[in-house]
């Protein structure tokens, strides 16, 4: 089990907790906003872009290059950017906490 | 070849100049090819523009001859165009409410029920357009019966037999919106019509030249696209019956297969865009006011970014396609076809065991340099139910 924090588009906290799936997928489920996962997580639509806080950044590990790629183009971009479709929950990500990033 | 094969007719150029070129009416098309290329350029909109003076010039055919009336928000650009999708974007997503589910089910059972009694089918006009126009009605939240009117103006309201282009066929639909519009003024209801022309955009009431706009792009854009995108799915299982089996038995890959299917088959080759100034694409220069075209079915086979790129992988996981376009004009009806899709692959192996193609007429479209097959003139089809 992992306790997952999202910061909305609202800028509302919600801290989930989940064992399996992906993290677009708990995002989805539990309708964070600003979270649409559109393609059903296969890194082609770039609607489940977070931004990752700074100190998670080893646990969550980098993107992919395609991921990267999809990132590269996005205007709100940075490099804690993350498609979260493409971060599968574990125990190891216990306690990270991801910000939805803007329009 | 495969009877239900989709063959990727740009790899050649791709791997070399990464460019094609189209002369379009005089007009012509440099057609950008590799995924990596499409992407960027649809991601700069100031540098390649949907807008612009000249209505109709980023299809490809050119609709200049034949249209005046704007399409929107697909011709216009940012900042306008997010005011317009940031209306419609909502209505547009009405399909990841149950109940719409239901009601596309509820059609998608209808027309399998319809087909399997029958010796042979005609999938192209007996099935996916049935599908697509009933379907269509639950997008615009008017009443079934409507799709009988647009499965009478048969598989092509835009192309005649004799060409890509018939002004006239396309005026049947103009002054049917045009019609459609001014009874939802005198008499509003709860469908898209009404909505657009009660809604306000951009600090003022909504014209009903910006809600033909709308309707004519909802209509157009959403037909061929799922008129071949289901017509390809039925050639596909009847051709692969170990792949509906699949799906019975891992229905939890049904949303892979679903990305999968469409960026193989790419229903929209592509669409183009204008130049704005002197810039250039893949090395090659391209002069303020040409045209290019983003291919879409040309990048979704990249095999920079696609392991085994001809091939349908049914559980691809990671499948960054570009089939539904990319950034600003990313498709808005995406979330319509894609519940299609998956109703349809549900449904399919709910109820029919086995399909096998009779005969068939490729759909080939023909851009000079390349042929590409889109989908099928016909395709008769048995379909053997459980
Ligand atoms: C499998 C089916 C479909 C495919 C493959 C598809 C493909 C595309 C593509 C590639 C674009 C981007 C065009 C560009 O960048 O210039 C697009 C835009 C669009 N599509 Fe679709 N489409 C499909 C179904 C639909 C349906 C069902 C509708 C509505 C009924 C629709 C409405 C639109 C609209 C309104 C836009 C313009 C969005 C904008 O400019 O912001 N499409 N589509
Ligand atoms: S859900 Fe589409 S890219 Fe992540």
């Amino acid at each position: 089990m992992a306790q997952i924090t999202f910061i909305d588009l609202n800028k509302d906290s919600i801290t989930l907790e989940a064992d399996s799936g992906s993290l677009m997928e708990l995002a989805v489920q539990n309708n964070i906003e600003g979270i649409d996962g559109d393609c059903g997580g296969v890194c082609s639509c770039a609607t489940c872009h977070v931004h990752v806080a700074e100190s998670d950044m080893a646990k969550v590990g980098e993107a992919s290059e395609i991921e990267q790629d999809m990132l590269e183009l996005d205007d709100n971009a940075n490099e804690f950017s993350r498609l979260c479709c493409q971060i599968q929950v574990s125990e190891d990500l216990d306690g990270v906490t991801l910000t939805v990033a803007g329009e | 070849m495969g009877k239900s094969e989709i063959p990727d007719p740009f790899k050649h150029k791709r791997e070399t100049t990464g460019l094609g070129h189209f002369n379009d009416q005089n007009d012509p098309v440099t057609m950008v090819l590799g995924l990596k290329d499409v992407r960027k350029c649809a991601h700069n909109w100031k540098t390649f523009q949907s807008g612009g003076e000249e209505v109709g010039r980023i299809v490809v055919p050119s609709e200049v001859a034949i249209r005046e009336t704007r399409q929107i928000p697909f011709e216009v650009d940012p900042p306008e165009h997010k005011g317009y999708r940031d209306l419609l974007d909502p209505w547009f997503k009405r399909p990841l409410e149950p109940a719409y589910q239901e009601k596309i089910k509820a059609i998608i059972i209808g027309v399998i029920d319809e087909v399997i009694a029958k010796d042979s089918v005609e999938v192209v006009e007996e099935f996916s357009l049935k599908l697509q126009s009933r379907a269509l009605t639950v997008l615009l939240n008017i009443p079934y019966e409507e799709s009988e009117v647009w499965i009478n103006w048969g598989k092509h309201v835009f192309r005649s037999e004799e060409s890509d282009l018939d002004g006239e066929k396309a005026a049947i639909l103009y002054d049917y919106i045009d019609t459609q519009l001014d009874k939802a003024a005198v008499n509003p209801g709860e469908d898209l019509y009404s909505v657009l022309l009660n809604s306000e955009v951009h600090g003022k009431k909504m014209s009903k030249e910006e809600a033909k706009g709308v309707m004519i792009l909802t209509f157009a854009g959403g037909r061929d696209t799922i008129i071949n995108a289901v017509t390809n799915s039925i050639a596909y299982f009847a051709e692969h019956p170990e792949s509906l089996e699949r799906l019975r038995n891992e229905p939890e890959i049904t949303n892979n297969a679903v990305e999968e299917l469409i960026r193989y088959f790419s229903p929209l080759t592509h669409m183009g865009r204008v130049a704005t100034e002197d810039t250039q694409v893949c090395e090659h220069a391209l002069e303020a006011n040409s045209r290019i075209s983003l291919c879409w079915a040309s990048a979704n086979r990249d095999e920079r970014v696609f392991e085994t790129p001809n091939e349908v992988v049914l559980d691809r996981k990671v499948n960054p396609h570009v089939a539904f376009g990319f950034g600003t004009h990313n498709c808005m009806g995406a979330t319509h076809a894609r519940q299609i899709m998956n109703i349809l692959i549900g449904c399919l192996t709910e109820k029919v065991s086995s399909m096998s193609i009779l005969s068939q007429e490729d759909n080939i479209e023909d851009w000079q340099e390349f042929q590409r097959k889109v989908g099928y003139d016909s395709l008769h089809v048995k379909f053997i139910g459980k």
